[in-house]
């Protein structure tokens, strides 16, 4: 998961928990405290003086979870932007439903979208949160925005779908 | 007045008081031992306030508290981290038990009050508060701090040391001698060896054994087993707290967890009774003449645990700012000390001097340390040690131990 150059350091602290830290590539120290009652804090170093910590900024468990999924999000779309450059031809493209698609309110399967055009949904943003490999359950909102993988036509043809209907029309 | 009645309004008042007192500790953001330790000072002998009726029921709640505050103290170390922290750290614990107990056994035999009172002296000036301290760390945000692990690893050490410390005072105070004291320090040390193995081994075995599901169950379950474990190691001479100690050690897992959360209102409860119950037991008419000697002593292990700190982090590759909070966040002494001046105290032929000196060096250290432990946080010291240093490259973070 983590990329070879980055060391996350892992530290008991008796009757406490743990803590992790890393220094970034820009030389900061960042770290979370994990409580054994499951509180997390999210600490930041001082530059000057890289043993202290200049924030303790207390979690809560939906906090840090919406943290991890911004910080996942973008990492995920970072990767598939890095997947796009290693193979040609395979394009990423994220098309957003406006509130007046009729896809609203409907299932990713009534699009037919990976028939009709060869691309796949394979991701969907709601509300700074990711939905990876949604199935053809999936029912659609105002405001998705969908992560869509395939070839120029394909992404072309999926976005039409999405924002009337027909791609061969 | 019925007997049971007077007692009633006592303790009420007492806890009352007391409920006030750890509301105003808090505002001003000081630990609530020094104004409990206060308290019973004026309600005992020689007080402002003295109190008849409640002295029995107290101290057998003081001595409840003693056993629960080491059983909650080992329910915060699992074995696996009392024996890991052992390895790595056990020379940092070394140097911290000759620059800490040294001096408070070498004030004991300066003064004359005996070997026994200067064994005493030593636990008293050796043992850090974990408690106070635990809360300075996370008052002053400094959990995530580097430095904080090893403090939290001296604090670990002193804990375990007492398992053995406090079982040889037992039995020197019950005065059998050397050999007895030899042959208690050898139980203890099977005792606390074969417990941590046990507990590393079927921690999990004996903590399913007490069910985690039901909270009543699991309270009288663990309260049970730690009064019965305490008061058969006090009936073998190994000291009830150390038998309470082991207990919270030997249980993990869920169980500790469930269990920490119910006992600590008791704990609250009788510990302050314990602190009431060792301020009753001193007449504050005695505190006066102790008080220099008591400063003196204060400045002195002070002195020396800032050293301790300094080097432990140092070892660590810590840089100088963060030394020097080490060292000086571990100055508070309280509980600890307190517990064992309370043994003391409680045996006939010691010192009298001892538990007026020992209130007095607790309530300086307790009340000094959390304030002096927040100096490396203003400007001007950080200039100070700025200024002080040579602009020498900043050495590179040595990783911690995984």
């Amino acid at each position: 998961m983590f990329d070879v150059r980055v060391r996350v350091e892992q530290t008991a602290l008796p009757g406490i928990g743990v803590r992790h830290d890393l220094v970034t590539e820009s030389g900061r120290r960042l770290g979370v405290v994990t409580h054994r009652t499951g509180r997390r804090d999210l600490v930041l170093y001082d530059e000057d003086d890289p043993d202290s910590c200049t924030a303790s900024i207390p979690l809560n468990d939906d906090e840090a979870e919406a943290l991890a999924d911004v910080l996942g999000a973008s990492l995920m779309l970072g990767q598939l932007s890095g997947l796009r450059q290693q193979a040609a031809g395979l394009l990423t493209e994220q098309i957003s439903i406006p509130a007046g698609s009729r896809f609203v309110g409907r299932r990713l399967g009534d699009t037919k979208a990976r028939t009709r055009t060869g691309a796949s949904i394979v991701a969907v943003l709601r509300d700074g949160q990711v939905i990876v490999s949604p199935g053809p359950e999936f029912g659609f909102q105002a405001g998705d925005v969908v992560v869509v993988v395939g070839n120029r036509r394909g992404l072309d043809g999926v976005g039409q779908i999405l924002a009337d209907g027909d791609p061969d029309s | 007045m019925h007997d049971t009645t007077l007692l009633l309004i006592e303790l009420g008042a007492i806890l009352f008081a007391l409920g006030l007192l750890g509301r105003f500790s808090r505002r001003i953001g000081l630990s609530p031992i020094p104004l409990y330790l206060l308290a019973g000072l004026a309600f005992g002998h020689g007080g402002v306030l003295p109190m008849s009726a409640s002295e029995e029921f107290i101290a057998v709640g003081a001595e409840i508290g003693v056993i629960l505050l080491l059983v909650m103290l080992g329910l915060e170390y699992t074995a696996r981290e009392l024996i890991g922290n052992l390895r790595t750290n056990a020379s940092a614990g070394l140097l911290d038990g000759l620059l800490t107990a040294l001096p408070g056994l070498a004030f004991g035999l300066l003064v004359g009050w005996g070997g026994v009172a200067a064994l005493v002296l030593a636990g008293i000036t050796w043992v850090s508060s974990s408690g106070v301290i635990a809360k300075v760390l996370a008052d002053l945000g400094r959990l995530g701090n580097r430095e904080t692990p090893v403090m939290l690893s001296i604090l670990v050490i002193e804990d375990l040391a007492m398992a053995l410390y406090l079982p040889l005072l037992t039995a020197v105070l019950a005065g059998t001698g050397l050999i007895g004291g030899a042959k208690a320090l050898t139980i203890a040390v099977g005792t606390v060896i074969v417990v941590l193995l046990v507990a590393l081994k079927f921690g999990h075995a004996i903590s399913a054994f007490i069910s985690a599901r039901d909270p009543e169950a699991l309270l009288l379950g663990v309260l049970g087993l730690t009064l019965l474990v305490a008061g058969l190691a006090a009936k073998l001479q190994v000291s009830a707290a150390v038998g309470a100690f082991l207990v919270g050690i030997a249980l993990s897992g869920p169980v500790a967890h469930h269990a920490t959360e119910l006992l600590s209102p008791l704990r609250d409860l009788f510990a302050a009774v314990f602190f009431v119950f060792f301020g009753l037991a001193t007449n504050p008419g005695d505190m006066p003449p102790v008080l220099l000697p008591a400063l003196a002593l204060a400045v002195i292990t002070m002195g020396t645990k800032i050293l301790t700190g300094y080097l432990a982090a140092k070892r660590a590759g810590i840089a100088v700012p963060g030394r020097i909070r080490a060292g000086l966040g571990l100055m508070p002494r309280g509980e600890f000390s307190i517990v064992i001046a309370g043994l003391a105290v409680a045996s006939p032929g010691i010192e009298p001097r001892l538990a007026p000196l020992a209130t007095a060096y607790v309530l300086i250290t307790v009340v000094s340390g959390p304030m002096l432990a927040r100096l490396p946080d203003f400007a001007w010291f950080k200039a100070i040690i700025r200024r002080s240093q040579r602009p020498v490259p900043r050495a590179e973070p040595l990783p911690t131990t995984d």
